[in-house]
């Protein structure tokens, strides 16, 4: 009990004292899974919005493939992305394995499917509800998916969340294709592993507090911002004008 | 008056297999430019569907529909989608979408709430909005594209009557400047003082096709009958 309760003040003393290799890691962490995760966002809720509205034969197959994905384990996207940057693969020769950019890709294959799926189920549903009225308007399929997922914007910040969570609390992967290289590769979960196994147990749950902390503040963030623009929303309507009562 | 739609036998149909319903069943009409049609029936009889049929949204199963290529077509649906967006925008944007520049469209937008009294909220988002002026700003949005053919699926339906009233006055005033109206509603006041023709729907079947004064005075087919005593009744 000693050993935990010390472990856990002197995490907090790492975390209050700003300390630089647990400042370097957190800072690491961060900037690998929001680039995955723009990354993933930029392909993922385009054509996951398009994968909301377009009917075409085989659209099942790719659904169920789609939600397929959802499940990958972290180790399976890890290897594969190894296999594709190691040397002998078909992507060796951009020299990526055991650095930065490996991570980020693979935590955004990790990550794709989720916002994929997310996406497109959200944006099917509007499209059931009002996708009609735009296409009598004359947009098309690809048009009216990038209206659907422009109107439906507050709704989609928590697929953000999601994916940001799926990627940054992910260990497997960035593992396997990082390298988990002091000062180089070494993320959060990844230096979490380690400590736990070395036993640093206070640099362990100071990553962990923090790792908990930076998806709490985003979350919070995000639902102010969704509240926000809620009240904007649902803003009581005004009298009608020119005296006609509404 | 020159030939807009002519249906020839059309059938549509949703689903497939034992799912299947028949929306609309060998259906045969002709309108022409400048009628003020009204399509009357109860709840199921095919009314949405005929709308969508003839707005090209939904595709006949079997049969034939001749629609002028060259007339323009706007749609007003019962409860009209708002972006999150303004007023004033989302009426442009309507007008963008078929084609007309954005800063254009903005000007034209602007004109079009000016004639539907709604250019006071042009700034507002236009989901605060009750449903009586979304109701406007969609009539304003279809208004905007200068149709020469406005489609409306019971555009009173969900409305407060002075908001009715002011969405009647609007579409009297469309009507009256040549546009060809063709509007679904379960209200029958409404079909008199709108219409000039009255077309009776039951289960997806034409029952009824008479000129408005001749359907609610003169003989009518037993079904026709039953519905209007029903809702006079």
């Amino acid at each position: 009990m000693n050993t935990f309760s010390d472990s856990i003040s002197t995490a907090f003393s790492l975390i209050g004292s700003i300390d630089p290799m647990l400042g370097s890691i957190v800072l690491r962490s961060l900037a690998v899974s929001a680039l995955a995760c723009l990354l993933a966002c930029s392909a993922g809720l385009v054509f996951g919005a398009w994968l909301g509205v377009a009917r075409f034969r085989g659209r099942g197959v790719v659904l169920a493939l789609l939600n397929t994905a959802l499940a990958l384990p972290s180790v399976v996207v890890g290897l594969m992305v190894y296999l594709l940057l190691s040397r002998s693969g078909p992507l060796g020769f951009l020299g990526w394995l055991f650095s930065f950019k490996a991570m980020v890709l693979a935590q955004a294959v990790l990550v794709l499917p989720v916002v994929m799926a997310l996406v497109r189920q959200t944006i099917e549903d509007a499209d059931k509800s009002h996708g009609e009225q735009f296409q009598s308007m004359g947009a098309g399929q690809f048009l009216r998916s990038l209206i659907l997922l422009w109107d439906e914007r507050y709704s989609l910040l928590t697929v953000l969340i999601a994916a940001f969570g799926r990627a940054i609390s992910e260990v497997g992967a960035v593992m396997i294709v990082g390298g988990n290289i002091d000062g180089f590769s070494r993320v959060m979960t990844t230096s979490i592993a380690l400590e736990t196994s070395k036993g640093d147990l206070p640099l362990a749950l100071a990553l962990g507090v923090v790792l908990l902390a930076v998806v709490l503040l985003l979350n919070v963030l995000i639902a102010l911002v969704k509240r926000w623009r809620e009240m904007l929303d649902d803003a009581a309507p005004t009298r009608s004008i020119q005296g006609a009562p509404l | 008056m020159s030939c807009l739609f002519n249906l020839r036998a059309v059938n549509v149909q949703y689903g497939s297999g034992k799912s299947q319903l028949q929306a609309l069943a060998n259906c045969n009409l002709q309108i022409n430019t400048g009628e003020k049609l009204a399509l009357i029936g109860s709840n199921g009889s095919g009314k949405s569907t005929l709308l969508r049929t003839l707005h090209g949204l939904l595709a006949p199963s079997s049969g034939k529909l001749e629609a002028d290529a060259n007339a323009r077509q706007a749609m007003l649906f019962q409860r009209p989608y708002m972006l999150r967006a303004s007023v004033l925008h989302n009426v442009a944007f309507g007008l963008w979408l078929r084609g007309t520049p954005w800063r254009q469209a903005k000007v034209e937008a602007m004109d079009a709430l000016t004639r539907v009294g709604l250019q006071e909220v042009a700034a507002r988002n236009a989901k605060a909005l009750s449903s009586g002026q979304q109701q406007r700003v969609a009539l304003a949005r279809a208004w905007a594209c200068k149709p020469q053919v406005l489609l409306l699926d019971e555009p009173t339906a969900s409305l407060d009557p002075s908001a009715k009233r002011e969405v009647e006055c609007l579409m009297a005033e469309f009507a009256g400047v040549g546009m060809t109206l063709i509007f679904s509603s379960h209200n029958l006041g409404q079909v008199k003082r709108l219409a000039s023709r009255v077309v009776y729907l039951e289960h997806g079947v034409l029952v009824a096709d008479l000129p408005t004064h001749d359907f609610f005075n003169g003989p009518l087919p037993a079904a026709a009958e039953h519905f209007l005593k029903g809702e006079l009744g």
